[in-house]
């Protein structure tokens, strides 16, 4: 029987993050997949701005805190350095599809070989609950107050769908946390990222439909039933590009 | 050997002699020397280049290949070190050592592609946001922008800071005869044991600026200006004809020169007029400069500049009162001669009471 224990990679610092919230569940599948593909030890970590700017507490690996947006420059720049370390990026929406749309795009279009954890939870959750790039047409935030109008606010973004059509990506997918099978197959897409990494064939990024319990005024529970019956709607899971 | 070099070329070979192998940058007038001889020769000696999709990724990927260990670097014009600042306040914060080089052209705005001064408030008072510095070159030649830019990056090893050289569009783009110091072999670099270079499972290393309690945070803070204060010793300045001087001309960089030429001429009319040349911007030669208002023939201390006045705010903080100290400066992208600042040696001389600038009856 398989023996349930705390990756290796992981510290023993509490997560900090709001109960219910998916954050410290993605860090988890992370060292894993790490763990799995052998490269925990020597991995470096990109942490965002946002609510896992504290990533790096989390983490038993070196890591660097990038400001906001810039994770993925700031994973180039290591990655010149550093050719051969395991390297993962880890941001939010706000981090990575707004403020740091030129550095995502570009790192993309590079094949930089990094991989991206996107983090897609449709609201800015440290700032307190702002529309997000990927925040949804009618979705309730302190700043769409009466949900989001796409005549006013815009339209919300789809990274993956977008990344899919630059020529740097080897692996472009949408997975989601929202039970037990979807968190499994996060889990399995981003070591297949990982050993794409391993293998020098690009740029990969993993969007993950994510919870923010406090911002969306959920339960716990309720948040993940929303990415459920809501979100995986206009968010598409899949792999978008693979080679 | 001596060869002729471009500015900016010879900073790109100094950079490269010095062990920088990564180097991160985006096109802009009057610095495009720099990042196109990086493109060519990076792939030459075995290192990055990467032209970046803004200054501000560039900045960031400097940061990045700083913060895991390696020699880097990034140089832009004065829009461009606009955008760079909020990377350089995380890099001076996260004590990641890299090179910043600054061909300044004139602004404010898009400004103009001639040179200019006018980026000294940035580059010696922060310049991004929260409390630190960094420690600025001003070489005012191709020899000296090469040997500076090759200390740069030992100087920014030792302090763990960000250094910049502050240069200016004539800087880069003249031709001199110039010799880059001898190619330094990469195993010979100082270890890095803080670098986030992968640990193989021993004692984390992490590279951030974040301080959520404000003791903390305060106290990282003092830490960084202990570090300024230690970085004082590396001051540098030039001292040129000014034992007997009733007038002491100040400038830095390209402009040095001309006020040198100006200095030389005026001595040939019998004014006894030298030159004070900050090499270091910050820190600032103060002591230099106040030494010399100090003496009794010393009548007053000019400050000449491509700007409308920056660096003569720390003339001024540094004379304190002690003598007169005016201004002459030329911006918007136009360059000062000799001849304009010999009048202003010579009417400055005469009304502060130089006796040799006095007008002689003939
Ligand atoms: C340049 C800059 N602008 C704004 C901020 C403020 N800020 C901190 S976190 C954040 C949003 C983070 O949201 P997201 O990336 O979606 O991550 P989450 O917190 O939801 O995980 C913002 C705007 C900042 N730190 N820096
Ligand atoms: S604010 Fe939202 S995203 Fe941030 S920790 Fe709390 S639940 Fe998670």
């Amino acid at each position: 029987m398989a023996e349930y224990k705390k990756p290796e990679m992981l510290t023993d610092t509490p997560f900090h993050y709001c109960p219910g919230c998916t954050h410290g569940i993605v860090h988890r599948l992370i060292a894993e997949a790490a763990e799995e593909v052998g490269a925990s030890k020597d991995a470096i970590g990109i942490a965002p701005v946002g609510c896992a700017v504290f990533a790096y507490n989390y983490f038993k690996c070196d890591m660097l805190q990038a400001a906001h947006g810039r994770a993925p420059a700031v994973a180039t720049g290591v990655r010149r350095a550093r050719p051969d370390n395991l390297i993962f990026v880890y941001q939010g929406d706000g981090d990575l599809a707004s403020i740091g749309m030129a550095e995502t795009v570009h790192a993309a279009t590079r094949g930089e070989n990094i991989t991206v954890i996107f983090i897609n939870n449709g609201i800015y959750g440290m700032t307190g609950g702002q529309m997000a790039p990927t925040t949804m047409a009618g979705q309730k935030t302190t700043t769409s107050q009466s949900g989001r109008d796409v005549k006013t606010h815009g339209n919300p973004i789809k990274i993956c769908e977008l990344l899919a059509t630059l020529d740097g990506p080897c692996y472009i997918a949408r997975t989601s946390m929202h039970d037990v099978k979807h968190i499994r197959e996060t889990k399995a897409a981003i070591v297949k990222a990982f050993k794409k990494q391993q293998e020098k064939k690009g740029f990969s990024l993993i969007e993950i439909l994510s919870t923010c319990p406090t911002n969306f005024h959920l339960s716990p529970k309720a948040s993940l039933d929303y990415i459920r019956d809501t979100a995986v709607n206009f968010y598409p899971l899949g792999v978008f590009k693979e080679i | 050997m001596k060869k002729l070099w471009k500015g900016n070329e010879a900073v790109a070979e100094a950079a490269i002699a010095a062990g920088c192998r990564c180097f991160f940058g985006y096109p802009i007038t009057p610095q495009n020397e720099i990042p196109e001889y990086m493109s060519r020769r990076m792939g030459e000696v075995g290192g990055s280049f990467v032209q970046a999709e803004s200054e501000v990724a560039a900045i960031n990927m400097v940061y990045g290949a700083g913060g895991a260990g390696a020699r880097a670097m990034t140089s832009s014009s004065s829009p461009g070190i606009s955008l760079k600042q909020e990377g350089i306040s995380y890099i001076a914060g996260a004590q990641v050592p890299c090179v910043i080089v600054n061909m300044m052209r004139a602004g404010p705005g898009l400004g103009g592609i001639q040179p200019s001064q006018s980026d000294y408030f940035q580059a010696t008072k922060g310049g991004g946001h929260g409390d630190y510095h960094m420690l600025v070159y001003a070489p005012s030649g191709v020899q000296e922008a090469a040997d500076l830019t090759y200390k740069a990056f030992d100087k920014a090893d030792k302090y763990r800071s960000p250094v910049m050289i502050l240069g200016d569009g004539m800087l880069g783009q003249m031709c001199e005869a110039a010799e880059i110091p001898p190619a330094r072999q990469l195993k010979d670099l100082p270890e890095k044991p803080w670098a986030a270079s992968g640990n193989g499972g021993k004692a984390q290393r992490i590279i951030n600026s974040i301080y959520m309690s404000p003791d903390t945070l305060e106290a990282h803070n003092r830490e960084l200006f202990d570090i300024y204060a230690e970085m004082e010793k590396e001051t540098a300045w030039e001292e040129y004809k000014t034992s007997d001087a009733e007038i002491i001309v100040v400038a830095y960089g390209t402009v040095a020169r001309i006020a040198k030429a100006a200095v030389n001429s005026s001595r040939e009319n019998g004014i006894k007029v030298g030159l004070i040349r900050p090499i270091t911007l910050y820190p600032f030669p103060s002591k230099a400069i106040a030494d010399a208002a100090q003496k009794r023939s010393v009548k007053c201390v000019l400050t000449v500049e491509l700007s409308m006045g920056q660096m003569v705010e720390d003339v001024r903080l540094a004379v304190n009162g002690r003598k007169p100290t005016p201004f002459f400066g030329r911006t918007g992208g136009n360059v000062t001669t000799p001849q304009e600042i010999s009048a202003q040696i010579k009417a400055n001389g005469e009304k502060y009471g130089a006796k040799s600038a006095a007008a002689k009856e003939k």
